[in-house]
């Protein structure tokens, strides 16, 4: 939290003892300003059709070859990264949002209030996340939107739950009822006691959801229900190097690689913050 | 006299179970004079917490108020609406947890807490700060503004019911509620609040509802005293008086108790024989009779009233 003075610099003072962590701040930082900067690094237009040099090699032109079509496979790939981090970006804050709010209602809300959403949390929960952006994408057709938006539904019950379940166990802790007793108002107390004392958790779980919502975009586009063609995608990518695998193995490779980096990156990185921001573990003396 | 601060008056409490209700507080009645400190003293179940969650009318939500009324400044508190009653707490009425571990918020610092308790007031944030560290230094923590920088988890449980106590005192309240502000601390650590407690109320001049289940600690602190029993009175009055010439058997049985009375070598401390009665299924006649070894006949037909003038009890065989 930003009203914590020197609580990012003591963090990132205890990142750089964990070379994992650090590892995985760098990657993340990679992966970001690679996308932002997409356009200016990218060697040739994604969208470039040259068919006389389809499923090349990588050559100093073309640092990881070429696709079916001829297209620059790393400039596709820049441009996938975009894509990815845009829908995990969306995705991501929008169901955290969401999912803060609906949790504190049923966390602090009166009992059936709390009952009905965990209801509806559990009805969302209960369908396979594949199977309910099947029949969304059958409704409404493929596009990048639809994968926002069926991340964000499916993610919303798994953010709402912790936060439910870290509200009830806040809500009967000393501190909370004697704020009560000092005449604070609901609103203050989710405000100013509940919400900083569970954001720490909750970023972390962001950040550790960040491979998952970026490969859910892959899958999706690797089935087709996801960002349209020719848009680039690293489930895009995937999908069209794999029918021409036994001609040319790089755009697989190219499609590949950024799906892992991204996912250790941002599990080293997210584990290492937990284990800095968890308050058991931070018990060191003197002010901070 | 003048006028009660706070006067309880036949209030009544019950909740609501599965097994029908327990009437948690029944008939209790304690006028607290404005600057005196007031302590209850009672074994657990009696109905200490449930009376003071009554007064700042945070009950849990299956409890319901049977009867009675609670003068806060003449003004009834179970007829105020909930935003008049929040603005009362923390001004008016301000309260000390028992376990300093877990009244504090882990994550924020100490100055932080200070200053937002003071929400209320149009007051620059360097203000806020130099109030707080102005009420550090009365606590008795030593180099306030350096410990405003801390988050709880560096303080000591003595140094955080300290930084408790200084946040309930920031408003100048006419009435505290300390809930065992001692219970969690040693017994050196526990002197100390103590009379620094003293010393407190002197300068603020509040009054202090004083709960605690150390006879020795209420002996030490407290200008009167209220014996509770199975949600009832049992005997009220003077300190002095109560503890030196105790009336009621329970009274008296809870000071033979008491491990700092004992004068021989033992290895077994003594006890109260028996249980509290269930309060679901409340006896006729006297809630103490199936403990007492001096009741007669009528206490198991009639209620005792609680009568006496400075010194009540309610005690058919000793009251009188």
């Amino acid at each position: 939290m930003s009203t914590r003075p020197g609580v990012l610099a003591e963090t990132f003072a205890s990142l750089r003892k964990d070379p994992l962590g650090m590892l995985g701040l760098v990657i993340v930082v990679v992966v970001l300003l690679a996308s932002i900067f997409a356009s200016q690094l990218a060697p040739h237009d994604p969208l470039d059709v040259n068919v006389y040099n389809r499923l090349q090699s990588p050559t100093w032109q073309h640092w990881l070859g070429t696709d079916q079509l001829g297209r620059d496979v790393l400039s596709r790939v820049l441009f996938g990264g975009r894509i990815a981090l845009k829908v995990a970006l969306v995705a991501i804050s929008v169901s955290l949002s969401a999912g803060l709010l609906l949790g504190m209602l049923a966390g602090f809300g009166p009992t059936w209030l709390d009952r009905l959403l965990v209801v509806c949390f559990d009805t969302l929960r209960s369908f396979p996340t594949i199977m309910f952006a099947l029949a969304i994408v059958a409704l409404i057709g493929p596009s990048l939107n639809t994968v926002i938006g069926v991340i964000i539904i499916t993610s919303i019950p798994v953010y709402a739950r912790i936060v439910r379940t870290q509200t009830q166990a806040l809500r009967n802790q000393d501190f909370v009822l004697a704020e009560r007793a000092m005449g604070a108002s609901t609103a203050r107390i989710l405000r100013d006691h509940i919400l900083p004392n569970i954001a720490a958790p909750l970023l972390i779980l962001a950040s550790m959801d960040v491979p998952a919502v970026v490969g859910m975009e892959a899958g999706l586009s690797f089935l087709g229900l996801g960002v349209n063609p020719p848009t680039p995608s690293w489930g895009s990518i995937l999908n069209d190097g794999y029918s021409y695998l036994r001609n040319s193995p790089w755009p697989i490779i190219a499609g590949g690689i950024p799906l892992i980096l991204v996912t250790l990156g941002f599990t080293f990185f997210g584990e290492s913050l937990r284990d800095i921001l968890d308050p058991k573990l931070r018990k060191k003396g003197g002010a901070s | 006299m003048t006028a009660p601060v706070l006067d309880i008056r036949d209030l009544s409490v019950s909740y609501d179970t599965d097994r029908g209700l327990l009437r948690a507080l029944r008939n209790i009645n304690i006028p607290i004079s404005p600057g005196r400190i007031v302590g209850i003293v009672g074994e657990s179940g009696c109905g200490k917490s449930t009376l003071i969650s009554a007064i700042i009318r945070l009950l849990a939500p299956n409890a319901q108020i049977d009867g009675g009324s609670i003068l806060f400044k003449e003004n009834d508190l179970l007829a105020l609406d909930p935003e008049a009653m929040r603005a009362l707490r923390g001004v008016e009425i301000s309260m000390v947890f028992q376990d300093p571990m877990t009244s504090l918020n882990p994550v924020m610092t100490i100055g932080r807490q200070m200053t937002d308790i003071q929400y209320r007031d149009n007051r620059s944030k360097a203000e806020k700060l130099a109030r707080a560290t102005r009420l550090l230094e009365r606590v008795g923590i030593a180099d306030p503004a350096e410990q405003l920088n801390r988050y709880p988890h560096h303080l000591s449980g003595g140094m955080r019911q300290r930084v408790a106590i200084a946040m309930a005192l920031m408003t100048e309240p006419a009435l505290l509620i300390a809930d065992e502000p001692t219970t969690a601390l040693d017994a050196t650590l526990e002197v100390q609040i103590i009379h620094r407690l003293q010393q407190l109320q002197r300068d603020f001049g509040c009054a202090i509802l004083f709960i605690s289940h150390h006879l020795g600690v209420i002996a030490e602190l407290c200008d009167e005293v209220v014996v509770m029993y199975a949600g009832e009175i049992v005997e009220s009055g003077a300190t002095r008086d109560v503890f030196l010439t105790p009336r009621h058997p329970y009274t008296r049985k809870l000071l033979e108790c008491d491990p700092a009375r004992i004068e021989k070598a033992t290895r077994n401390l003594p006890v109260i024989a028996g249980k509290l009665p269930d309060l679901v299924d409340l006896p006729d006649g006297c809630v103490f009779r199936t403990r007492c070894d001096v009741s007669i006949e009528l206490c198991a037909s009639e209620r005792p009233p609680l009568e006496g003038g400075d010194h009540c009890t309610a005690c058919h065989v000793t009251g009188q």
